[in-house]
C-alpha cells in the first residue's frame, strides 16, 4: 500500500520533471536521431581511426598499434600526389561551378519578374536523371565516337576523331561541374533573393555605378550563398569515385579511387582507412582555411 | 532597374541563361536519344528508331528487382528519416537545451564528409561486428545520410512559424500530442512533404554507400553501375533512365498543378 503510494508519487515527480525541464524533453525527442547517429556515425569513425593504426595480414588484421600506414602514406609519393590532385580538381570544379552559376542565379533573382519557380524547376529537371547516367552522358559527349567528335567531323573540321577529349583531369572537371551545377545555383539564388532591394536603390541613388553597386552591395551580401555553394560542391567532389572512374582514365584518378582500391583489389583495409583519415583532415583544413579567408574578406568589405 | 522591359527583349543575361540551360540539358538529352537507337553501341552515327530497348527493359528481371529494391529502401528511408528529422527539429527549435550547438553539428557531420569515407567506415564497423551486408545495411546508411537533410528542411520550416500558436493550443486545454497534431503538424506539413521528397530522391539515386554496403541484392544505381561496364546491357538501362525521368517529370508537374490548385506548398522549402 505504502509502496504503491511512493511509486505513483515518484512517477508523478518524474512526470513533472519531464514536463518542466526543457533539456530533458528536448533530449528525449532527440534521442532516436542521436542514437542512430552514435551507432552509425560516431562508432564507425572511431573504428576507422583505430583501423588506420592496424595492419593487414592476408584476410586478418594485426591489431597492434602501428604508424606504418601513415609512414607509407608520406613515403610513397602516389598518395600525397593523388590527394593534392583531387583537391586541385575539386577546387577547379568549385570555382568553375560557382562562376558559371552566379550570373544564372543573379538572372533569376533580379531579372525574372514572374514565374521564378518555373526557372528554378527548369534548372533542376536535368538532375532528376540518375547521377551515374549524368556522368555517363559525358562519355557520349566527349568519347571517340561521341557528340563533339562526330559533330566536328560531319561539319568537316576533323578528319580523325580527337582522342584527347576524354580520360584526363579536364574531362573530370567538366563532368563534375555539370553534375553539381544545381547545388551551386540554388544557395546563391536564395542569398540573392534575400537582399533588400532598397539597398540597391540606395547604392544607385548615392551615385554609384551599377557595377560598383554590385561589387559593394550585392556581392558581399550574397557571399553566404557563395560560401554554401562552394562547400556543397567542394566536399562531395573531393571524394568522388564515380566520375574519375568513368571519365578520368589513368591520369584522372582521384583519392576516392585509391581508397576504393584498398577495399577492393588491394585488400588493404587499414591502409585505406589511413588514406581516408588523411583526406578528411586535409579537407577539413582546406575548409577551415577557406572559411577564414572569406570571413576576413567579409570583415574588410563590411 | 528595367522593370518595364518585355521578357522577349534579349539582354546579355538572357543569352547567358539560354547558353547555361543548353550546357546543363544537352548531355542529358542524349541519354533518351540513344534509348531509341537501333544499335547496342552508344556512339554516333545513329542507326534507326527502335523500341526494342524498352521491351528489353520490361523483360529484365534483375533490373526490375533492383528498381523495386530502390523504391522500397527509398520509401522506408524517406519516412524514417523524416520522423527522426521532425523529432530532432522540434527538439532543437522548441527547447532550450545545453549543448545544442555541438549536438546539431554532430548530426550534420554526414553532410561534410565525403560519402566514400562514410561508406567504408560503416563497412569496417559491420565487418568487425560480423553483421552481414544486405539491403538493411544500405537502408541504414541512407538513413544516416538523409536525417541531416530532413532536419535542415524541417528546422527552417519550424523556425518560420510563431511559437505562440503552439502555446495557444496548450492554453486552450489541448494536450501536447493533440497540439502537435492539430497545430504544429498542419503548419509544418509543407516541410514534411519537402523532406519526404528530398530524402526519397537522395536515397533513390545514392550509389557510393550502396556500392560498398550491399551484397547480392542490388539497388538500382548499383545495377546501373554494373551495366555501364557491359555495353550489351546499356541501352535498356538508358531506356529505364528515360522512363524514370518521364515519371518524375509527371509527378513534379502534377505536384505543381496541385500546389496551384489551392494546396499551397511553400516554394522555398521545396528546394
Amino acid at each position: 500500500m505504502n509502496n504503491a503510494v511512493t511509486l505513483s508519487e515518484t512517477r508523478l515527480k518524474l512526470r513533472k520533471l519531464f514536463l518542466k525541464s526543457e533539456p530533458v524533453r528536448g533530449y528525449t525527442l532527440l534521442s532516436p536521431t542521436l542514437l542512430a547517429m552514435i551507432f552509425g556515425l560516431a562508432m564507425p569513425l572511431v573504428v576507422l581511426f583505430t583501423l588506420s593504426f592496424w595492419l593487414q595480414e592476408y584476410l586478418d588484421f594485426i591489431r597492434t598499434f602501428s604508424l606504418a600506414n601513415y609512414l607509407e602514406f608520406f613515403q610513397k609519393p602516389i598518395y600525397v600526389k593523388v590527394l593534392l590532385k583531387s583537391i586541385r580538381i575539386s577546387g577547379m570544379v568549385t570555382i568553375a561551378t560557382v562562376l558559371l552559376a552566379y550570373p544564372m542565379a543573379y538572372f533569376i533573382a533580379f531579372r525574372v519578374k514572374s514565374n521564378k519557380l518555373i526557372w528554378l524547376i527548369l534548372i533542376t529537371v536535368p538532375f532528376w536523371t540518375s547521377y551515374l547516367l549524368r556522368v555517363f552522358a559525358w562519355k557520349i559527349m566527349l568519347g571517340y565516337n561521341g557528340v563533339i567528335n562526330s559533330g566536328l567531323k560531319s561539319l568537316g573540321f576533323l578528319t580523325e576523331p580527337l582522342a584527347f577529349l576524354l580520360y584526363n583531369p579536364t574531362s573530370v572537371v567538366i563532368t563534375l561541374a555539370h553534375a553539381w551545377a544545381a547545388f551551386a545555383i540554388l544557395p546563391i539564388y536564395v542569398s540573392l533573393e534575400k537582399i533588400d532591394r532598397s539597398l540597391l536603390e540606395a547604392g544607385r541613388d548615392l551615385g554609384e555605378s551599377a557595377w560598383m553597386t554590385f561589387l559593394r552591395v550585392t556581392l558581399p551580401l550574397s557571399l553566404p550563398g557563395v560560401i554554401a555553394a562552394s562547400l556543397l560542391v567542394f566536399i562531395p567532389t573531393v571524394g568522388d569515385y564515380v566520375t574519375p572512374s568513368l571519365v578520368g582514365g589513368p591520369r584522372g584518378i582521384m583519392i576516392g579511387n585509391l581508397i576504393q582500391s584498398m577495399f577492393g583489389q588491394s585488400q588493404n583495409w587499414p591502409m585505406g582507412a589511413a588514406i581516408s583519415v588523411m583526406s578528411m583532415f586535409t579537407v577539413a583544413a582546406m575548409i577551415g582555411l577557406f572559411l577564414w579567408g572569406t570571413h576576413s574578406y567579409r570583415k574588410r568589405v563590411a | 532597374m528595367n522593370t518595364n522591359r518585355p521578357w522577349w527583349r534579349l539582354d546579355g543575361f538572357y543569352i547567358y541563361a539560354v547558353l547555361y540551360l543548353t550546357f546543363i540539358y544537352l548531355p542529358v538529352l542524349f541519354l533518351p536519344l540513344f534509348s531509341f537507337n537501333d544499335s547496342k553501341y552508344i556512339a554516333f552515327p545513329l542507326k534507326g528508331f527502335t523500341l526494342k530497348w524498352y521491351e528489353a527493359m520490361i523483360n529484365n528481371p534483375p533490373m526490375l528487382s533492383a528498381l523495386m529494391n530502390s523504391i522500397k529502401i527509398g520509401l522506408v528511408v524517406a519516412i524514417l528519416s523524416t520522423i527522426f528529422g521532425l523529432l530532432a527539429a522540434k527538439a532543437v527549435t522548441r527547447y532550450r537545451m545545453p549543448g545544442r550547438g555541438p549536438v546539431v553539428g554532430f548530426i550534420m557531420i554526414p553532410l561534410v564528409i565525403p560519402e566514400i569515407i562514410l561508406g567504408i567506415s560503416l563497412l569496417i564497423l559491420l565487418n568487425l561486428a560480423d553483421i552481414p551486408l544486405s539491403l538493411l545495411t544500405v537502408g541504414f546508411a541512407h538513413l544516416l545520410l538523409c536525417v541531416p537533410f530532413s532536419m535542415l528542411v524541417l528546422v527552417s520550416r519550424m523556425e518560420g512559424f510563431d511559437k505562440s500558436m503552439e502555446e495557444a493550443g496548450l492554453d486552450l486545454g489541448e494536450n501536447a500530442w493533440m497540439t502537435f497534431w492539430r497545430v504544429t503538424f498542419p503548419i509544418v506539413l509543407p516541410g514534411i512533404i519537402a523532406s519526404l521528397l528530398l530524402t526519397f530522391t537522395i536515397s533513390f539515386d545514392e550509389f557510393v554507400l550502396a556500392f560498398f554496403l550491399s551484397s547480392i541484392d542490388q539497388t538500382l544505381p548499383v545495377y546501373i553501375w554494373s551495366s555501364l561496364r557491359f555495353p550489351s546491357k546499356l541501352p535498356s538501362t538508358l531506356a529505364l533512365g528515360a522512363t524514370i525521368f518521364m515519371a518524375s517529370f509527371i509527378v513534379v508537374t502534377f505536384a505543381e498543378w496541385v500546389r496551384r490548385g489551392g494546396v499551397r506548398l511553400d516554394s522555398t522549402s521545396g528546394i
